[in-house]
């Protein structure tokens, strides 16, 4: 039989093309064709097939590197810096007698460079080792040969060991469920890191395994599963299992993922069948890739730009130095210049050679320019990025203090990017809200119940007051707020319930006391969650598969039904008795479930109660409960439409609650048929049993409609409307519901009802005909015809309304909706475009039903179609791929599940630390490190060309301006710490009013302040300083004595002046390019020109042979004369003229936004308010106000 | 009461101090939160008017005060590398200074424009002559000049730095191509006494040209350069040498040949006696000789206090305009600017 198998394999490989076609009906078929390949002997390690099909171990590795490839590839890396691979070239050739300066002096930097990056990245990728090796580790037991269980390390598994799983265990790899605890074979399963949903899945085995659930009846077992190939398909699983000669059909009902959780069941068995690297939640994850922003790729390119100067200017000097070398022999033999000796000449200075020699100062004048080249920029960025960081992690603003969880910025690469963020791409669950359900609203018998306001409706309000006058706004704030203060309570989860007329048993005073009863009861009953009472304090709480119904079970506990027990057969309920007025115990048993489905969209139980009365309790969606409504049962119709209208307006989950009495004759009637339907073997057997459910669910009496609140993290709603004045995109990617997913975008303002709504689905009549007649081909063709049909009409839509309100500033924003199948063909096959053309026209895109890898590829989309930088934020390990696709993975260190936060750049504790993250800490980042990279390329180029400038004047022979190492000091001590602080601390505006004025933000996206002319304008800035310097400061000494006895500038002194100056020069600049001087400004800005001072007079006091040009140059000669002083006074003056009147000019007459807001600010139009004051204020005016409110009432 | 109680729990839970954290007063803590006492300079039309303004009044009075100082200084600048060769050889001058049959004698008569207070300071000045070039500034050991003999690395003066086996104290090119015309002046009949000490820098003196250090083997070579030293003067008295190794910065340069410690008045005739050795003929070279007096400044320089004069106007200049551009133009600032934030401002 085995041989078998491989036979078929082989032959598969050969008619893989043609068998494909055929077989494409059924997924089962195909098993043992190309794609469903893999083949699986369980219990059987020794089986030489087994053995023979080696497939991978359950090893996982998330790193970037290995011990063995760390220092080529992290080498690599470095070396994908341009401006590196000059310097190393520079420092090979600069030990060669060509170079200018001393070889040591070159290289050093180099190394020091590439060494702490280098160390950066190991550090980094050590922390994510670590993890791993953590992951690897964990114990899990594996069914052994001398067959008992033993304990192995998850790296150990192989793909056919039966393993055995406890409750609260994570699952090691991929397994089929054999059994469980319990005797049917079934667990439930909670998939937090897989898709972000915390509601529990209820997992079954194969009824024919469900019987192996000890050591000794697994001695026996031996099965072969046949299944697909690894995929990164989370929702299908396509497979068989042969044992004891009978195939049996697999699916995902069957199969448990890793990185999933055992809950609610001791333990269960499985046999491992994809291992580390194949399981579909490791195929789901991308590599993680090394980001660089780009900013640092545009640097790239101004260093080819500086590049291209280099050569230039190499070029230039070495033309004139082979002119100028050749005629030192005039051709008549004479020397010319004689004092040269050019007849005993060396070959860089032959000019009988002169085209050599020229060649030769070619790569001379190529390192004696390097200064135009920021050798200490990279290393500059790395320390400023890393200290932009090490702020973002303090900022106490963005510091959670529930979860104890402070920002964590985990690459420092990305942090100036973070100011340029044109669209955010969000995951839903766990980040836009808490993944909590609250229950807050029910229409009972027609009377709406519940006082809670909602956060759709906070923002309603709060839209209204800007229209209104300020104190009526503050006044419903404080409405509100006083609300919330009255309730005492510690909050309970999921609850969120106010309304004194029912709770604590007040009920029983209203008018339909028993319709409110038999509410709750439906509540308390109609349901499958599972109570779990805490033995100590003996609360009750419950595991759901849902986190709704964990919601109305909850809710109905805290109005007097609680349920606390439930067996195979009943449930049991402590319930407030009306009439009595006291607790009792009440149980009810269990006769039937019918699940809930998303097409039946309802969920009913069929039980008994004490009283002998057959009930069917029944919740459901109001689209299809209201058409079953008995006649005598609408008597509340009107009412409860109305309110479930209001419930979902204020973005709540609806649900209508129905019950009916049912005659014992009928009942057993309908049980003979359903539970026929419910053992037939045929294909049809799900169409039969809905159809007998259907039966039942019937002729029902309305209670009355629960609204639930998938409740928005705080402030999440105006974090968004922040976002979007800052001019940032929004796209929800989630994998709920569309319903689910459109309440979200009205909670959280994403979606307003003056928007018109695109929906894309395939949730049309045709479609799902041709989904039940099972011909795929035609099913992808019409799906395809269908989407793109739906986008084109979007499309269309959009233009005309564009159109019809052409002249008028406010058109119709639009909000797309799309489902994860539409989604996947629009991604694919020549889509894309017209579908991101849709998608770019909205002002909110949703996705719902998406799995990650789509999330990722939507991601991709918008990432290479706008070009422009994109943010991904999410919480789960579904998110992760769409995280490591973005150009920013910002995770959401939630309650559980690490994944996402350890796929992330940064980490955030809940979603409203977006908005300081990116307006404030991404503003100030993005401008510092640009101004940085100006101010960079500004000073060395306005140093370097002073080089250059002398050597004019020197014949273009390469000698330096300047002793080596006042060069070699240059970017290191009198330079780099300025810029470092400028790096770090610089604020154009204050973090206040970057919030306050989020349209700041718009300099980072539209990139204004690292725009080619902007930063073609520093470098001009840059050659015009050189030239001013240069000039200014010969022409003031030319020949002169410069000293009262008679003493005339020489090569030593001119340099240091000139020195001296470019010193003044560049740091001045710096003082007058940043906006925010603290000591800290100052300390570094005077500090570096103190430093200066104080290198040369040590330097001068040296021995000569080691001063050598600077010996005493600044004691003897500079110091005592009167023009050095006023040379560098008034040359410093001179080179900042230019810049500064080009600041006040443009900033005056065309400002940028923060020209604006600083201009704001000091004429007193905005007042900054500091820290600590405005919280006591901001309190005693609320105190005020809310006296005031009282005195009136 | 209840919401009094409400709201001032709300206030002390947002001051209460996070464990672990800083303290939320304190330098640190506003260090790490960014938020240090900063001053932050705005460009208000004010302050930029006020700055040009400032400048302008400081350069103005500098530029007057430098430019006085240049005034007051008296130079008498003589070229005289053409008119000091005879007329037999002006059209072949390598040749005449390189003959050393030929008589280099030559007589200038400069006369005093003004009268000059002591000291009166004599330099040369030479034009395009590199003494920037790197093979001619590299051509020199320091550590000789200092210990001399005693040195022998002597590699970074080829091609000078052995002469027949024997090492060349000083060796090298700056050395080797010494200045070597000499100068003597007279007033009337009698000579003006020129004082030549201390015309080089002290510490070159004293620390970098040997008191030990004798000239050794100097241009006895085949190809003579420039002048010769006085082989039992040590180095760190030979101060023409000294002031020559100084090189200098540019292609055209004076270098201090001595000082006149005599007051000269106006209209007095003064007679240089030169010997017109220096070869400057095959590299087209001027050769001038400088009288100068100096102010607390240095010598007579007018571009700084030109340029001073220059900068301080253009300021006020500016500051004119901007002052006239802002009454004029209308403000871009307001409310209006944050409704529309107007895109012509960004693309500037």
């Amino acid at each position: 039989m085995p041989e078998g198998g491989r036979k078929r394999i082989h032959f598969s490989k050969i008619y893989s093309f043609s068998c494909f076609k055929s077989s494409y009906r059924d997924g089962h078929s195909q098993i043992g064709q190309k794609g469903y390949s893999r083949v699986v002997y369980c219990n059987d390690p020794d089986n030489i097939e087994a053995i023979q099909l080696n497939y991978g171990g359950n090893y996982v590795s998330t790193t970037k590197y290995t011990a063995f490839n760390f220092i080529p590839k992290s080498l690599f890396e470095q070396f994908r810096r341009v401006a590196n691979i000059y310097f190393l070239v520079v420092a090979c050739v600069s030990f060669s007698p060509l170079a200018p300066y001393t070889a040591s002096s070159i290289a050093a930097p180099l190394v020091a460079v590439i060494g702490a990056t280098m160390a950066k990245e190991a550090v980094e990728d050590w922390r994510r080792r670590k993890q791993d090796i953590e992951a690897n580790n964990r114990k899990v037991q594996v069914y052994g040969r001398n067959h008992t269980f033993v304990g192995t390390r998850w790296k150990k598994l192989r793909v056919g060991d039966v393993i055995k799983v406890y409750k609260d265990e994570y699952f090691p790899s991929d397994l089929l469920l054999l059994s469980s605890s319990y005797g049917d074979g079934v667990c439930y399963v909670e998939t937090m890191n897989l898709d972000g949903e915390t509601n529990l899945k209820l997992k079954h085995a194969l009824e024919v395994t469900t019987s192996l659930n000890d050591e000794k009846s697994l001695q026996k077992f031996r099965a072969m599963v046949k299944c697909e190939d690894p995929n990164e398909n989370l929702y299908s699983f396509i497979g068989t299992l042969k044992y004891e000669g009978v195939e049996y059909p697999l699916s995902l009902q069957r199969i448990l993922l890793r990185d999933s959780k055992l809950r609610n069941t001791e333990y269960i068995y499985g046999v491992v069948i994809f291992t580390g690297q194949d399981t579909k939640v490791m195929q789901n994850s991308i590599d993680p890739p090394s980001k660089r922003s780009k900013i640092e790729r545009k640097m790239d390119e101004i260093i080819y730009i500086l590049f291209s100067a280099l050569i230039l200017i190499s070029f230039i000097g070495s033309l004139f130095f082979g002119v100028n070398t050749q005629k030192d022999i005039s051709s008549d033999g004479n020397y010319i210049r004689w004092y040269l000796h050019p007849d005993d000449s060396t070959v860089f200075f032959d000019p009988r050679r002169a085209g050599l020699a020229s060649i030769l100062h070619f790569l001379t004048a190529l390192m004696l320019y390097g200064y135009l080249i920021p050798i200490s920029l990279y290393v500059s960025i790395e320390v400023v990025k890393v200290l932009q960081s090490i702020f973002i992690n303090q900022d106490q603003e963005m510091y959670f203090e529930e979860s104890d969880r402070p920002a964590h910025a985990r690459t420092s690469n990305l942090n100036e990017e973070l100011g340029q963020v044109d669209t955010i791409l969000s995951d839903k669950t766990g980040t836009l809200t808490c993944n909590s359900m609250e229950f807050v609203k029910c229409s009972i018998g027609g009377i709406p119940y519940g006082r809670g306001i909602t956060e759709v409706e906070k923002a309603l309000a709060r839209r209204a007051k800007d229209g209104e006058s300020k104190t009526d706004a503050y006044s419903s704030d404080f409405l509100s707020q006083s609300s919330d203060a009255v309730d005492s309570q510690k909050p309970i989860k999921g609850f969120n319930f106010k309304d004194e007329r029912i709770m604590n048993g007040q009920w029983i005073n209203e008018p339909h006391p028993d319709i409110i009863e038999k509410f709750f009861r439906v509540l308390a009953i109609c349901h499958t969650a599972i109570p779990d009472e805490d033995k100590a304090s003996g609360e009750i709480s419950y595991e759901a598969e849902s986190p709704d119904e964990a919601a109305f079970v909850i809710a109905a506990r805290e109005l007097g039904f609680e349920f606390f027990s439930r067996t195979q057969t009943n449930i049991s309920l402590h319930e407030l008795n009306h009439e009595r007025g006291k607790k009792v115990d009440r149980v009810y048993q269990l006769l039937h479930v019918l699940e809930f489905s998303s097409s039946r969209k309802r969920m009913s139980v069929i039980v008994r109660s004490e009283e002998n009365i057959i009930l069917l309790l029944c919740k459901g969606a109001d689209s299809v409960m209201f058409e079953r409504l008995s006649q005598h049962g609408r008597e509340f119709e009107a009412e409860t439409n109305d309110h479930i209208k209001r419930y979902s307006e204020a973005g709540l989950r609806t649900l209508v609650i129905t019950y009916r009495e049912l005659g014992e004759e009928e009942y057993n009637l309908w049980d003979k048929e359903f539970s026929k339907a419910k053992t037939s073997l045929a294909a049809d057997r799900d169409t039969l049993v809905d159809a007998a459910a259907d039966k039942m669910e019937r002729d029902l009496i309305l209670l009355g409609a629960t609204a639930v609140e998938d409740k928005l993290q705080k402030g999440v709603p105006e974090c968004i409307e922040k976002l979007a004045k800052a001019g940032i995109k929004l796209w929800v990617l989630t994998g709920d519901k569309m319903e689910t997913a459109v309440n979200i975008g009205y909670a959280c303002s994403l979606l307003r009802q003056d928007m018109k709504q695109i929906v894309i689905t395939l949730d049309s009549s045709d479609i799902l005909s041709l989904e039940k007649q099972g011909d795929k081909e035609a099913l992808a063709k019409a799906s395809h015809e269908s989407i793109e049909k739906q986008i084109e009409e979007g499309i269309l839509q959009i233009k005309s309304s564009k159109e019809s309100s052409g002249t008028e500033k406010e058109s119709f924003s639009f909000g797309l909706i799309i489902d994860g199948r539409s989604l996947e063909y629009s991604l694919g096959n020549g889509l894309e475009k017209s579908f991101f053309k849709l998608a770019s026209n909205c002002a909110t895109v949703i996705c719902c039903r998406s799995s990650p890898k789509q999330k990722a590829r939507v991601t991709k989309l918008v990432k290479l179609e706008t070009g422009k930088t994109t943010l991904s934020i999410g919480d789960g390990a579904n998110d992760v791929g769409m995280l490591q696709e973005a150009d920013i993975g910002v995770g959401i260190s939630g309650a559980e599940g690490m994944q996402a936060v350890m796929a992330s750049d940064y980490s955030i504790g809940q979603f409203r630390f977006l908005e300081r993250l990116l307006l404030v800490h991404g503003h100030w980042c993005y401008r510092r490190i640009s101004m940085m990279i100006c101010y960079f390329f500004y000073k060395n180029i306005a140093f370097g060309f002073t080089l250059f400038w002398f050597e004019a004047y020197a014949s273009f022979s390469g000698q330096a301006a300047y002793n080596d190492w006042y060069m070699s000091c240059y970017n290191v001590f009198f330079t780099s710490l300025p810029v470092i602080a400028l790096g770090v601390f610089d604020q154009d505006v204050s973090a206040k009013l970057c919030q306050k004025h989020p349209f700041l933000y718009l300099e980072g996206v539209e990139n204004t302040l690292f725009s080619w002319t902007r930063i073609i304008g520093w470098m001009l800035n840059g050659v015009i300083s050189s030239l001013l310097i240069f000039f200014l400061t010969t022409n003031s000494v030319l020949n002169q004595a410069f000293t009262k006895d008679g003493q005339v500038v020489d090569f030593e002194i001119l340099g240091v002046i000139m020195y001296t100056c470019a010193i003044w020069v560049v740091n001045c600049q710096m003082a007058l390019s940043i906006n925010y001087f603290t000591w800290i400004q100052h300390f570094f800005i005077w500090g570096s020109i103190v430093i200066w001072y104080v290198f040369l007079l040590i330097y001068g006091y040296m021995s000569p042979t080691t001063s050598t040009t600077a010996y005493r140059v600044f004691v003897e000669a500079c110091a005592p004369s009167a023009s050095y002083w006023l040379i560098t006074l008034f040359v410093v003056i001179c080179v900042l003229i230019p810049y500064f009147c080009y600041r006040a000019f443009q900033s005056r007459f065309l400002p940028m936004y923060h020209d604006i807001i600083q201009r704001k600010q000091v004429e007193g139009t905005e007042f900054e308010i500091s820290d600590e004051l405005p919280k006591q204020v901001q309190g005693k005016l609320i105190n005020m106000r809310e006296r005031l409110k009282q005195r009136e009432g | 009461m209840d919401l009094d109680g409400g709201s001032s729990s709300t206030i002390s839970t947002g001051a209460r101090a996070i464990p672990g954290r800083p303290v939320r007063h304190g330098a640190l803590y506003q260090f790490t939160q960014q938020n240090l006492p900063a001053c932050k300079p705005v460009l208000t039309p004010a302050a930029v008017i006020s700055t040009f303004l400032l400048m302008g009044f400081i350069f103005i009075p500098v530029g007057l005060v430098t430019l006085r100082a240049s005034y007051s200084v008296v130079e008498i600048v003589d070229r005289y590398d053409i008119e000091c060769v005879p007329e037999e050889y002006r059209s072949n001058k390598v040749a005449y200074v390189k003959d050393d049959s030929v008589s280099k004698n030559c007589s200038r008569f400069l006369k005093v424009p003004k009268s000059m207070r002591a000291p009166i300071f004599i330099y040369y000045q030479l034009d395009n002559y590199y003494q920037n070039h790197r093979r001619y500034v590299k051509s020199r050991t320091d550590r000789q000049l200092l210990h001399g003999l005693g040195y022998n690395d002597t590699s970074s003066c080829r091609p000078l730095e052995s002469s027949d086996d024997l090492p060349i104290v000083p060796c090298g090119l700056i050395a080797w191509s010494l200045f070597n015309d000499t100068y003597k002046f007279s007033r009337g009949p009698s000579e003006l006494k020129v004082n030549r000490k201390d015309i080089a820098w002290k510490s070159d003196r004293n620390h970098k040209f040997g008191k030990h250090v004798y000239p050794f083997n100097f241009q006895n070579g085949t190809l003579t350069g420039g002048a010769k030293l006085d082989p039992t003067i040590p180095l760190s008295d030979q101060e023409d040498l000294i002031v020559w190794m100084r090189t200098a910065a540019l292609p055209t340069f004076r270098k201090l040949y001595g000082r006149i410690e005599e007051d000269l008045e106006a209209d007095d005739v003064i007679v240089v006696n030169l010997k017109n050795n220096y070869n400057t003929y095959s590299f087209g070279g001027k050769k001038k000789i400088v009288l100068s007096t100096s102010s607390w400044l240095g010598g007579k320089n007018d571009f700084l206090g030109i340029a001073n004069l220059f900068v301080g106007s253009f300021s006020i200049l500016i500051s004119i305009i901007f002052l006239v551009l802002h009454l004029k133009s209308p403000r871009p600032y307001g409310d209006t600017a944050y409704a529309s934030w107007n895109k012509k401002s960004i693309s500037s």
